[in-house]
């Protein structure tokens, strides 16, 4: 069902939230640098990237914490500007949880409707509901003093679900969690997107985080967009090697195009012996250019026995580290070079009959299409 | 072994002894003589009062005290006229210290942090000047042809001079003046450790930034604004000072009464018993500000 979802890919979809060319500066530092996005309805949309990107400026200027310095922002058919965050029909779930400490559960999560003058007996159902949703009727008249991090996240939570946002605004909502929970909570957070049919945007540095939750991902960088996409296209078909090495594990290997044979492209590298060959056809190149060549560590194969004659990117070196994590087992392969590589491969089967150790000689290879080049 | 544990045994025992020792000594034991003293009876002596304490008559001197001056009190109404007014001047000036503490209070608190404690130390500078000198310079702002009068008339606002000195607006002025820091820090205390993130949450809920002040900012606020309030009260109730010198003859308080019985007229036993008076009249708010404290504590731990 979630499959069909692709509003962004039909020309005629009307976006629900839109950026245009909105820059936001603090004095000397640009946060937000002359960024476009548009946002669908529906959408379990994400902003990824490293600290200080832009992301949690972005969100807050969505909020209405901030004014943008140039540009608009419109959600629905309305201008955001002038607008002051108690009219916006947007709540925020904070980082911080920001709780209010002399309310008790319930009153914490009737304090947005109770601003909107709804009568007492809906604000009781509603809250009601809210505390069935996430689970913690029995915890209603505690203080968040009482609570334990994860049964806050859920009241933070409720209290911003309550008054049924157009946008629901995230800002790290997993940021506070032990790994467990955290993956608990990203799913039940999607069941109650989905349910919902709400606008969820979430700001996270945690590519995990965003890979798993998110219809579309922003990568941002510097107050820029660097990729808008799905998780698939992100990780599969990163535009840059920021993003290549930001969401997951890259190999990156640099080198030179030599030329292009039968559509591929075939591309000098001082790490192995022949060029490398890559099936990377959207890629606009010219011989001598410099370049990246990205694979992603489990599209990499290692093996003991050299590969027979006519085989392609074939590097060879020898084992420097190997970490067995239980699902995966990493390899790091110091080429000839110097450079390290990073293999990983499943364990598929419990027992190996005579696995590869430490310092053994071994060769790497990998299919043309594993590869993405990234121009520099 | 053993030595270390008996030193740190010793150790544990006279630590908390020492403040008792210090409250004990120095206020307790003299609480005592005074509400000795409030049971005797004047005397054209050496001390003014008698019976004075003697080993050797015991039951002589308890047969010598006796309840005489609180019966007094209460029969002559200008004491309980006093202290009700004393109580009235001072609960007007803690609202009044309120309303122009907590602006102050809460403009430090939203300070840049690197001005802060530049102004807390602004806020106490005052005290590095005599407490005396600075009421002294209030009555040379507020007398008929002071500072305030000329400044105002100077400017068109008034044509006739200001008659304020020597009146209970003039009480007020100077408590508030004088005040102020004891209500200003224990304020900005509370709302500067206060989270800027539960305003921005209300806002985001969808309430306006007065509202948000009253059912946030407020609530959370309460620890500093009852402690600055009590810190405010209770010795302006018995305030001597700035009443005598900014409030003229007709402003009746409670502790200048205290300041006539016990120079002027020189009847010790009666001023000790205004001065056991004041004491139960600020006690009772405590005593009842200590109970539902500890209930509401006792209610969200």
């Amino acid at each position: 069902m979630r499959r069909s979802f692709a509003p962004w890919a039909n020309p005629d979809a009307k976006p629900l939230i839109r950026f245009e060319n909105v820059t936001k500066r603090f004095g000397e530092s640009t946060a937000v640098d002359h960024l476009s996005l548009n946002i669908f309805e529906g959408e379990f949309f994400c902003l990824l990237g490293p600290s200080g990107c832009g992301k949690t400026t972005l969100m807050r200027m969505l909020a209405g914490f901030e004014t943008p310095t140039e540009g608009t922002i419109t959600l629905g058919d309305q201008n955001l500007a002038g607008v002051p965050p108690y009219r916006r029909p947007v709540n925020m779930m904070f980082q911080s949880y920001a709780l209010f400490p002399h309310m008790s559960v319930e009153k914490n999560i009737a304090f947005g409707l109770k601003q909107d003058g709804m009568p007492k007996d809906q604000i009781a159902d509603r809250v009601g509901e809210m505390l069935r949703l996430v689970q913690l009727e029995k915890l209603a008249r505690r203080y968040p003093s009482q609570l334990s991090g994860g049964q806050r996240q859920r009241v933070a939570l409720a209290r911003a679900l309550a008054k049924k946002p157009k946008v629901l605004l995230l800002d790290e909502p997993l940021g506070a969690l032990d790994k467990k929970l955290r993956e608990e909570t990203q799913f039940e957070l999607m069941d109650i997107q989905h349910d919902l049919h709400m606008t969820f945007v979430v700001v996270t540095h945690d590519q995990e985080e965003a890979m798993t939750m998110a219809d579309r991902i922003a990568v941002m960088d510097h107050g820029r967009i660097v990729q808008v996409a799905t998780p698939g296209e992100i990780y599969e078909q990163p535009k840059t090697r920021f993003i290549a090495e930001f969401v997951g594990d890259v190999n990156i290997i640099e080198g030179h195009v030599q030329g292009q044979e039968n559509g591929l492209w075939r591309v000098k590298t001082s790490s192995a012996e022949a060029p490398l060959t890559i099936d990377d056809p959207d890629e606009v190149l010219h011989s001598g250019q410099p370049v990246a060549i990205a694979v992603r560590p489990e599209k990499m194969v290692i093996q003991r026995d050299p590969p027979g004659p006519g085989a392609i990117n074939v590097l060879t070196g020898e084992v420097w580290d190997i970490g067995y994590l239980g699902d995966w087992t990493v390899y790091r392969v110091k080429l000839a070079n110097g450079e390290i590589l990073r293999v990983t491969r499943a364990n598929a089967s419990r027992f190996v009959e005579s696995p590869i150790d430490w310092d053994e000689q071994v060769y790497v290879t990998f299919a043309p299409d594993a590869a993405v080049i990234l121009a520099e | 072994m053993m030595d270390r544990s008996l030193t740190r045994r010793l150790t544990a025992g006279l630590v908390p002894a020492v403040p008792y020792l210090w409250l004990g000594l120095l206020f307790l034991v003299p609480f005592l003589i005074v509400l000795k003293i409030s049971l005797s009876d004047p005397a054209v002596a050496q001390p003014p009062y008698k019976p004075v304490f003697e080993w050797s008559d015991i039951s002589g001197f308890l047969g010598g005290l006796d309840l005489e001056n609180f019966t007094l009190l209460v029969e002559d109404d200008l004491y309980f006229r006093a202290t009700l007014s004393s109580v009235r001047i001072a609960a007007v000036s803690t609202l009044l210290l309120l309303i122009v503490g907590f602006p102050i209070a809460y403009g430090m608190a939203r300070a840049p942090e690197r001005y802060r404690s530049l102004l807390v130390a602004a806020i106490i500078l005052p005290f590095w000047t005599s407490f005396l000198i600075r009421i002294y310079a209030w009555v040379a702002i507020l007398k008929p042809e002071g500072l305030l009068t000329q400044a105002l008339m100077g400017i068109g606002l008034i044509s006739e001079p200001l008659d304020i000195l020597n009146t209970e607006t003039a009480v007020y002025i100077g408590i508030v003046y004088a005040y102020l820091p004891f209500m200003v820090l224990p304020l900005y205390a509370t709302l500067e450790k206060m989270d800027d993130t539960l305003l921005e949450a209300a806002l985001d809920l969808g309430s306006t930034p007065w509202r948000s002040f009253w059912t946030i900012t407020v609530p959370l606020a309460m620890p500093g604004i009852i402690a600055g309030s009590l810190l405010c009260f209770i010795p302006a109730v018995g305030e001597f000072v700035i009443p005598d010198l900014l409030g003229g003859s007709e402003t009746l308080m409670i502790g200048r009464q205290l300041w006539s019985e016990f120079f002027s007229n020189r009847d010790w036993p009666l001023a000790s018993a205004v001065a056991i008076l004041l004491l139960i009249v600020l006690v009772v708010p405590i005593v009842i500000y200590r109970d539902v404290e500890a209930r509401r504590v006792e209610a969200r731990p």
